[in-house]
């Protein structure tokens, strides 16, 4: 069984002010990505230059945090030399890993980086020992950040199965679909995570007002329409509502945020070694209160609590998306 | 050019299976993709059906490809496809990299759900034993191009040419969820929907089609008008996935393009939403460079 001390709290940083959040409320590491289609944050005003990097791995590794670097799309020729020099950039930086999705790139690291640290990205859809076992195999990675459509039971099981270490979500917006396995956005918007790094585009988002109420559009596509007074989100297209035979509802999933919170004794009992924020997208305040609440919640773990304080609970419902939260797939019962 | 008929992404009763691969056998089709991608627990045919199904269009001729799950969580899921990959004496087609893994170099079919995107990934699948790839279906058809200049010799390629487009898998089954139910008790209702149920927008355009944990296009993507950039491209192989109305007749009218003549006109659309081509030219999938016109042209 392994100790709870022993799991990491991997935080996300858009920007060097929120990497220093994250650092100075209680990471255990940070992970960021750089500008341009290289990662799955791929957002104006968003991520690192080669310089930021160094400045803010110099920051954390002074504190004894560790940053890795994302890189998870999949490049396509167009773009591959812009992400083999994004990997020889975070080796030269100094980066502690690269998180990376695609098999090809994998196979430039290990040639030309041997010493550097590969983790799988969420965005490489392994949901089986077997399929971690393959990139073991060829590649040598270190870890597998598993996605968010297994439930405990299958983490459990994966984890007894395999010798990499595995992370998982703890908090942040949850993919109802298989990360890496999701074309919804190109389909309507013609950009997806896997090719651009984004999903469900700002630019391809229109906001109505019309007498039957605010609107939200993604290149044309109605996304939802809200009743005066509802609280209108960002119109993620897994998240709008639609009719399905004669029923109007959130078809794919409602609007609202993992929190495995209730699962996390459980989810380290069973042999995880980290758990990840999402939200590379977001505010250094909001990285630093997140940060903050799950660095109590494992440190309560590690003392033997098996249930994380109410408080916490609240207030990490404070900062979610549609103020709600949900177990997600680590709940059989959600799938 | 060879025209390939998909694996059956939906749950059909027993006897519409049946019926659908007996239909196959004396139409111009050459490699024909057998066995479940979506659900594992949908099991409409017995292990011998299938074999029975296998031997009967290889001995009309036509190639047979075993094909995997692209979503693999459960040991038994894993059991199942190492007894498939195990078992089968031809090609499969591999949607996880749990099945490359487990191929240990046999020759295999990279499928759509592998992810590659670039020359590097796929020379390591070929390095593997890949001899076929089949494109995700968002990567450009210019992308496309590229990746196959790079293996004229060692590897057929493969596009997703008519069908309603797989884009999503997830844990969450979106059919039992629109009918109530829980996952483990669905009833299997997702065999009430031989073509997937079509998800609409507010204002009624029909958008996504549910199929259990996939999500689907509602608009089919149509590449018959493409066909000549398609072999242009590189790409050897046009798929078709099986519908449940006037598959034949799409059949002839893509083995018509292909050989050039004056071919039959593909069948007017009878699901909700239209026909798309977006993503052939990196846009958005669901766009419609060449609509499609009801009418036939005058003369």
């Amino acid at each position: 069984m392994t100790e709870a001390h022993d799991v990491e709290l991997v935080c996300p940083a858009g920007t060097l002010p929120a990497l220093r959040a994250a650092v100075d409320h209680g990471a255990d590491a940070v992970y960021i990505g750089f500008r341009g289609a290289t990662n799955a944050r791929n957002f104006p005003g968003l991520n690192f230059s080669a310089a930021e990097a160094a400045t803010g791995i110099a920051y954390a590794h002074e504190r004894n945090v560790r940053v890795f670097v994302a890189l998870n799309v999949y490049p396509s020729p167009a773009s591959w030399s812009v992400a083999t020099a994004t990997i020889d950039n975070a080796a030269a930086v100094g980066a502690d890993a690269v998180i990376l999705a695609d098999p090809g790139l994998m196979a430039y690291a290990v040639q030309k980086h041997p010493t550097l640290r590969l983790h799988l990205s969420v965005q490489a859809s392994a949901t089986n020992w077997r399929a971690i076992e393959f990139y073991r195999r060829e590649f040598g990675i270190r870890r597998a950040v598993l996605p968010r459509v297994l439930s405990c039971v299958q983490v459990e099981r994966l984890i007894a199965r395999t010798t990499v270490e595995i992370e998982v979500f703890g908090f942040g917006s949850l993919c109802v679909m298989v990360e890496g396995r999701c074309a919804l956005s190109s389909y309507a918007t013609g950009h997806s995570p896997n090719i651009q790094g984004v999903c469900s585009p700002a630019h391809a988002v229109r906001w109505e007002e019309t007498p039957q109420g605010r609107q939200s559009r993604l290149n044309g596509v109605l996304i939802d329409r809200y009743a005066a007074g509802e609280p209108a989100g960002y119109p993620t297209l897994c998240k709008g509502r639609f009719r399905v035979n004669d029923t109007v509802f959130h078809a794919l999933e409602e609007p609202t945020s993992l929190n495995a919170l209730d699962v996390l004794p459980r989810l380290i009992a069973s042999g995880i070694r980290a758990v990840k924020v999402e939200g590379r997208q977001r505010s250094p305040a909001y990285v630093a209160q997140v940060t903050q609440l799950l660095r109590r919640a494992l440190d309560q773990c590690s003392k033997g609590d098996r249930e994380a304080a109410t408080d916490i609970k609240d207030a990490l419902d404070q900062v979610a998306e549609g103020r709600t939260h949900t177990l997600g797939a680590y709940h059989r019962r959600w799938q | 050019m060879k025209l390939a008929v998909g694996p059956l992404l939906y749950l059909w009763e027993r006897n519409a299976v049946l019926e659908f691969y007996a239909s196959l056998r004396e139409s111009p089709v050459d490699i024909v993709y057998l066995g479940e991608v979506v659900c594992s627990k949908r099991r409409p045919l017995q292990r011998e059906d299938w074999s029975d199904v296998a031997r009967m269009l290889t001995e009309a001729g036509k190639q047979v490809v075993i094909s995997t799950l692209a979503l693999i969580e459960a040991e038994s899921e894993l059991a199942a496809l190492a007894r498939t990959i195990g078992t089968s004496g031809g090609l499969f087609e591999a949607n996880d990299y749990a099945a490359v893994e487990c191929a240990a170099g046999r020759p295999f079919v990279a499928g759509p759900h592998l992810n590659v995107y670039n020359a590097a990934t796929l020379d390591l699948l070929v390095r593997r034993g890949a001899r076929r790839w089949v494109a995700p279906v968002e990567l450009p058809l210019a992308t496309v191009a590229t990746l196959a200049a790079s293996h004229r010799e060692d590897l057929q390629v493969e596009v997703f040419a008519y069908g309603r487009l797989p884009l999503a898998f997830s844990a969450r089954c979106f059919t039992a969820r629109a009918h109530d139910r829980a996952k483990d008790d669905c009833g299997f209702i997702c065999g009430d929907y031989p073509d997937g149920i079509t998800l609409y927008t507010r204002e009624d355009q029909p958008f996504l089609t549910l199929n259990g944990i996939q999500t689907q296009s509602a608009a089919v993507q149509n590449l018959h008008s493409h066909v000549g950039v398609l072999r242009d491209g590189g790409v050897n192989v046009l798929r078709l996935s099986p519908q449940s109305r006037d598959f034949l007749a799409v059949v002839d009218a893509f083995r018509g393009a292909i050989e050039a003549q004056s071919s039959p006109a593909i069948p007017a659309p009878f699901l909700p939403g239209d026909y798309c081509d977006g993503y052939l030219d990196g846009a958005a999938g669901m766009s419609n460079a060449t609509p499609w016109r009801r009418d036939p042209a005058p003369g």
